[in-house]
């Protein structure tokens, strides 16, 4: 259950921005991750709530946009579809592949209310 | 960080800021701000500086992954007797509770600092950098960190390491490789364990447990060791020579070397450190 500790790192990341931007409140925040990040959406949804408490995106929505398992063959080229445990090329069966998405972390957006005569 | 220029949109994410894409659009009344920054990076440019900080004293710095029990302190206690005169070895060590494992490894004469992490089921980047401040990095050449015991955590967070290794005992099962994936694929050197045990465990085959990494796409070695028998420990010495001899090399062209496989967020953010190394501001 690491996912509290990446959203509180998360939420010292949106502070941070909100406070650059000028923002009254921050309304939603947009996720990109991908099952071989190692985090788990769903906790990162259980969790939101409480490291948001008190912060300035206290009832934000959180959106994550779950990428799929991806990898590129560095053997045939081909491009497909894979399972996190097993990233093989889906054309040519080579173990050696590229993961060209699934291991996302990542912050993507933040939607905010600016303050008045900013 | 880089939420200006674009150079952390990957293949995996380019649509979601292109075209129709939900990140283009911007709703009404309020404003979208792109940020694209890996959810980490706190914990990144605290483990950048880390391993600037190991680059600067030539020390080679390797994180050191299982399960509880696989035998990560045996097998650095006895890495320590053997290589005694050739490499000077520190170890972090990381556990939930306990002084245990710094103690022993104290006992073989080595400096040792125990990182007790609570209830936390893992290291982060901050933790290794206050244990920094208590080994004297001038006078080692490898700094084993132990990780708190658990496929799950430790391998979302980068430390400052420059190499991963894991560890797979043959008291579990050999396909843990395939329903840990994201700890496995973070190894740079896969170890199975106690293969002492091998001759009454004979449900663990270690070509399996070797096929399982393959499926990750990992081309890391794998040696087959036990640390009580000695039995194919030489292949492990020779590795972590080889590793440190590289550092030379690399401390003189300036480059660094990270784990073959890292989080998204922190391939993203290389890190440029130009300033001197200084602990203000990071405790």
């Amino acid at each position: 259950m690491h996912e509290l500790a990446v959203c509180q790192g998360l939420m010292n990341q949106v502070e941070q921005i909100a406070r650059r931007e000028n923002a009254e409140c921050v309304t939603r925040i947009l996720l990109s991750v991908g099952p071989l990040s190692g985090v788990e959406a769903q906790l990162l949804i259980d969790a939101f709530p409480i490291a948001a408490a008190g912060t300035i995106a206290q009832g934000a929505e959180l959106t994550i946009e779950e990428q799929p398992v991806r990898v590129k063959c560095l053997s045939c080229d081909a491009e497909s579809d894979a399972r996190p445990n097993r990233l093989l090329c889906g054309s040519c069966g080579d173990f050696r592949t590229r993961l060209i998405s699934g291991d996302e972390m990542m912050l993507m957006s933040l939607e905010l209310e600016r303050r008045e005569n900013a | 960080m880089c939420d200006t220029c674009g150079c952390n949109v990957t293949e995996g994410n380019r649509h979601l800021i292109e075209g129709d894409g939900k990140l283009a659009q911007t709703e009404s009344g309020k404003e979208a701000i792109s940020v694209l920054q890996g959810l980490l990076s706190e914990n990144d440019r605290l483990a950048a500086h880390n391993r600037e900080h190991f680059d600067r004293h030539g020390v080679l710095a390797l994180n050191l992954m299982s399960s509880p029990g696989s035998g990560k302190t045996r097998l650095l206690e006895e890495t320590i007797a053997a290589l005694a005169g050739e490499l000077r070895i520190a170890v972090v060590e990381g556990d939930l509770e306990t002084e245990n494992d710094a103690q022993r490894i104290r006992d073989r004469g080595v400096q040792a600092v125990q990182i007790t992490t609570g209830t936390a089921c893992h290291l982060d980047a901050h933790m290794v950098h206050k244990a920094l401040h208590q080994i004297d990095l001038d006078t080692i050449d490898i700094l084993f960190i132990e990780n708190v015991g658990n496929l799950v955590c430790p391998a979302s967070f980068d430390l400052g390491q420059h190499r991963n290794i894991t560890l797979l005992s043959v008291t579990e099962g050999d396909d843990k490789p395939a329903k840990y994936p994201v700890m496995f694929r973070a190894a740079d050197l896969m170890l199975v364990s106690k293969s002492d045990l091998l001759a009454v465990l004979d449900d663990f085959a270690p070509n399996k447990a070797e096929r399982h990494l393959r499926e990750l796409a990992s081309t890391a070695p794998v040696f087959t060791l036990s640390a009580k028998s000695g039995d194919g420990m030489a292949s492990w010495f020779d590795w972590l020579h080889a590793q440190h001899d590289a550092i030379a090399e690399r401390v003189a062209s300036g480059e660094t070397v990270r784990p073959a496989v890292q989080p998204d967020g922190q391939l993203l953010h290389a890190h440029n450190h130009d300033h001197e190394h200084s602990h203000d501001g990071h405790d």
